[in-house]
């Protein structure tokens, strides 16, 4: 048994700590979810049976097979919402450390950023500052490193989808200004 | 044999250098897909998806299914090398391949894992050449009643024989078939679901929730994970697969084991993952020397990676003889069969025998084709995970972000897709399966006109689903299924009551 060989290491310096505390149990959160889905059942129910849920002369109405379906959905988060009070196991398990939930949101909140930036600033513009910005101050990797990875990664895209591919993406400012 | 000319038919069509190249980039792009950590077989079809928009079909299945193949093999890599399964179908591979590496013969046991990959797909591909084309000459003579059994049959085989929670699984089912409804109801034109909202009419594009559930939440939940690494570096010598190659006829009833049971699984919704675990503890069981196993032993590499790929392989033959996916990433090659204007199902052997003969003749050309790819450039990939994650998540999410808007050039979709992440990783989390969902998503609208005619077409009355002896059986032996674990703890009771305890 020789690890002489080993020849790929990576470092992970900011993972999550294994003893941090946690914010929610599996409990917490199974219950939380069985409340949103009876309340969506609740509501697409009662939109089906206003849609017409019964029968008419020429077949079903259009809202009969999403009404039932509605019911059993409603049913089966009533279901869980009972068993994910009586489990013992979900409320011992960690839905999500506080250290994990940071990773997390470390991601989703420039995620979230981005579909913004989108927005105003068309994709091509927002793919970069997301690149850049998530590599340079998450992955604390060199600037030059984070700016030419996010520009080389953009350009490709532009490249295959809009020029070669043809494929048309949300567009801002500065695409106006170059003339695509 | 028909079958034979046609295959020779998909053959040529297939064998340009325009495919070849698209199957060759496919192919690294699933091998890169799989070597990544926090992307899979589905997220990476899934969000390459869109850069076949404009394809013509048949180009574009061929490159989708190589990611696929890819992504398959891709999986073993990291496994064997970095004790890190890829895929949720490679853990067994880590039990004895992990080990093998460690002993310094990492070399042979991705040779191994490559090769029984081939073997088990190639099994599973030449299942689908002789039985998809007589299946869907059988699946021709069905009616609406009988299609509907057949998705009922579907639906209710998840819930009794998937191993989460039954609960979620029917949330998880009725929840995708009810946001399929969403928007215009085909049949009287009314709306459905919508609540006044323009965005909604539209409906829940199903590839937009696909991407967001598998691509934007795996992301999310890789990053809650250590992703510090070490692992072997490995090539490999031609003098080493030969060698392996020169034993493999002495392992030939794991192989054909295993590649039973793959085939089975795959076919029926039980997966790639529980094949490949069922395959290494088959294996195992019926070894003479049990304690060997999990100490690198080269049978315990070849039994999960053959099973793992038959069974993703035959999850294709329902899905193209019937229209019903038989896996997730089956599924989602069935969303992007539908963007192309093709309808799967049995008339697609009719309709359009060049598309289905080349997907075919793709299989086996890209397994062959594969299988030379891997062995000659694991180091390469390898050495794929230096690149920091922090680099690769932001690259995914803008790949995410224009998969799903591509699909119907809509804002609104890379809003959904969001949703769909955070919807994504709280069910992933709390144990919602998430293929049910797919399924229902993708099967939903099909599934309900199947209905609503049956019931239009027997005025209403639900006995039309026992009205003929097809439908009949099929419907009761969906109910048998869905109801499985019952009956099943009610014939175990039984039997222990007539066979009072020995012991």
């Amino acid at each position: 048994m020789s690890n002489a060989d080993i020849e790929i290491v990576v470092e992970d310096p900011t993972a999550p700590e294994a003893n941090s505390p946690q914010v929610a149990s599996v409990r917490v959160v199974d219950v939380v979810v069985s409340l949103l889905l009876l309340a969506l059942a609740i509501t697409l129910g009662f939109d089906n049976w206003r849609a017409g849920a019964g029968w008419e002369s020429t077949g079903p109405q259009p809202g009969y097979f999403p009404f039932y379906l509605s019911i059993i959905l409603g049913g089966a988060s009533l279901y869980g919402l009972v068993a994910a009070f009586l489990s013992r196991t979900e409320a011992s398990e960690s839905f999500v450390t506080q250290a994990q939930l940071r990773r997390v949101m470390a991601v989703f909140v420039p995620t979230v950023l981005f579909v913004l930036a989108t927005q105003f600033l068309g994709l091509y513009v927002a793919s970069f500052l997301l690149i850049a910005g998530f590599m340079r101050l998450v992955g604390k990797i060199a600037l030059w490193k984070s700016l030419l990875t996010a520009f080389v990664f953009t350009a490709a895209m532009f490249v295959t989808f809009d020029v070669a591919f043809d494929v048309i993406m949300p567009k801002g400012p500065l695409e106006a200004a170059l003339g695509r | 044999m028909e079958a034979l000319d046609l295959l020779m038919h998909g053959f040529a069509v297939l064998l340009t250098w325009k495919t070849l190249l698209l199957m060759m980039t496919g192919l690294v792009l699933g091998i890169f897909v799989g070597v990544l950590p926090g992307l899979g077989g589905p997220n990476g079809v899934a969000i390459l998806l869109p850069l076949t928009f404009t394809m013509d079909p048949t180009s574009a299945i061929v490159m989708l299914s190589c990611i696929y193949w890819g992504a398959l093999f891709g999986g073993a890599i990291t496994s064997i090398l970095f004790n890190i399964p890829g895929e949720a179908w490679s853990v067994a591979t880590t039990f004895d391949g992990y080990p093998m590496a460690q002993q310094g013969r990492a070399a042979e046991a991705l040779t191994a894992a490559f090769t029984s990959s081939f073997i088990g797909s190639l099994v599973a591909v030449m299942l689908i050449t002789f039985l998809a084309p007589m299946i869907s000459s059988f699946a021709l003579k069905f009616g609406p009643p009988e299609f509907f059994a057949v998705y009922l049959l579907t639906f209710c085989s998840f819930v009794g024989l998937g191993r989460e929670a039954k609960h979620k699984t029917v949330i998880s089912m009725s929840l995708g078939l009810l946001l399929a409804g969403i928007g215009m109801d085909t049949v009287s034109g009314q709306l459905r679901m919508t609540f006044g909202s323009a965005e909604l009419l539209r409906g829940v594009n199903f590839l937009v929730a696909v991407i967001g559930l598998f691509g934007i939440s795996e992301i999310l939940l890789t990053m809650e994970e250590r992703l510090a690494l070490r692992g072997h570096a490995a090539g490999i010598s031609l003098r080493v697969v030969l060698s392996v190659w020169k034993d493999l006829p002495k392992y030939w009833v794991t192989l054909v084991r295993s590649s039973f049971i793959g085939c089975w699984l795959g076919i029926t919704p039980g997966g790639a993952i529980a094949a490949s675990f069922m395959g290494y503890n088959l294996a195992k069981r019926f070894a003479k020397d049990q304690d060997s196993f999990g100490r690198g032993r080269i049978e315990g590499v070849f039994a999960p990676e053959t099973a793992a790929h038959a069974s993703g392989t035959s999850a294709l033959l329902p899905m193209l003889a019937l229209g019903i996916p038989g896996s997730g990433t089956a599924a989602i090659l069935l969303g992007g069969l539908m963007v192309w204007g093709l309808n799967p199902g049995p008339l697609l052997f009719v309709e359009h025998k060049d598309f289905v003969w080349g997907l075919i003749a793709s299989m086996y050309l890209g397994n062959v084709v594969g299988l030379a790819l891997v062995l000659t450039t694991v180091p390469i990939f390898a050495s794929i995970l230096r690149v920091p994650f922090a680099a690769v998540a932001p690259m995914i999410v803008v790949s995410c972000a224009i998969g799903a808007y591509a699909i119907q050039n809509a804002m609104f979709d890379i809003w959904l897709m969001l949703g769909f992440g955070i919807v994504g990783y709280v069910f992933k989390k709390i144990g919602v399966p998430l293929a049910p969902f797919t399924l229902a998503l993708v099967l939903g609208n099909r599934a309900e006109d199947a209905f609503r005619l049956s019931m239009i077409g027997a005025g209403g009355d639900l006995k039309v689903f026992w009205s003929n002896g097809l439908a009949g059986s099929i419907t009761t032996l969906a109910i048998v299924l869905l109801f499985w674990p019952v009956i099943d703890k009610a014939f175990s009771s039984v039997a222990r009551m007539l066979r009072p305890a020995k012991a």
